[in-house]
């Protein structure tokens, strides 16, 4: 089956985040296909490489950097909803003359086509949010 | 490129929360793809479209207008759940006219708003292929 993967909210905040993480890997692991995990509303919020939990807790960023080295998932955050967040990479930081970039390894800023695109490509799209 | 059926359902209020500035703005993008598009208001949802919308005292930005360009974006299925607008003490007129210009009836112009039950409306969602929550 392929998938595309909306997660629409933020880490730690809300389940929706882990549950997405968790589906996602769960997928991949059945021999599923995942065409692209979107990003969207605070759900950008994932892609920030300076977030610092405490050790015994879970780095939701980072353990989906490592999801997507490793099978090669395409993780998009929506760049009208990371810009208003503050989510920014190497591009969109010196295009807005800001001091630094945030974007973990292995996500990619890009348009809500890519949402819409993974709507069509998919065979199921599925939302986690609120 | 293959045609879907895309729903979206809105479920939240306008202001306080960012999900329905954020679902419009993702309508608006779609509306490029040449999909099949509905739209549901639901719930709380069913305020995004009220007339006479006013965020000055919140301070935060009054996207209501943007509903009316729909028509023009071709998006012109949107239904609401009647059961949703009564249990708020609502009514059809409480809405925002919301019209298109039917291209296959010598450009009349056409109500986009249809009020439906939460029964046709399971229907409805049972139709779609690709069905965006916000």
């Amino acid at each position: 089956m392929k998938f595309g993967i909306l997660v629409n909210e933020g880490p730690y905040t809300h389940q929706a985040s882990d549950t997405a993480y968790h589906f996602t890997a769960a997928a991949l692991r059945a021999g599923h296909e995942i065409v692209r995990v979107f990003f969207y509303h605070d759900g950008v919020n994932n892609g920030t490489r300076l977030s610092v939990p405490p050790q015994d807790d879970r780095n939701i960023s980072e353990r989906w950097s490592e999801l997507a080295k490793a099978h090669d998932v395409e993780l998009i955050l929506c760049v009208a909803a990371a810009q208003r967040r503050g989510l920014l990479d190497e591009d969109e930081a010196r295009r807005a003359g800001k001091d630094s970039d945030n974007m973990a390894p292995g996500f990619q800023i890009s348009g809500l086509g890519q949402l819409i695109d993974a709507g069509i490509q998919a065979e199921r799209l599925i939302v986690f949010g609120d | 490129m293959a045609t879907k059926k895309f729903l979206y359902i809105n479920r939240k209020a306008p202001h306080g929360s960012i999900y329905a500035q954020e679902s419009l703005e993702v309508v608006l993008i779609a509306a490029a793809f040449e999909q099949d598009v509905s739209l549901a208001f639901v719930d709380d949802g069913v305020y995004q479209l009220m007339q006479n919308q006013d965020t000055a005292a919140l301070g935060s930005k009054n996207f209501s207008p943007t509903y009316r360009a729909l028509g023009d974006y071709e998006v012109n299925k949107i239904y609401v759940e009647q059961e949703s607008l009564e249990l708020r003490g609502l009514a059809k007129d409480d809405l925002m006219p919301l019209v298109y210009e039917d291209e296959d009836d010598d450009w009349a112009e056409k109500d986009s708003i249809h009020v439906v039950s939460s029964a046709e409306l399971a229907e409805i969602i049972e139709q779609q292929d690709v069905i965006l929550n916000f």
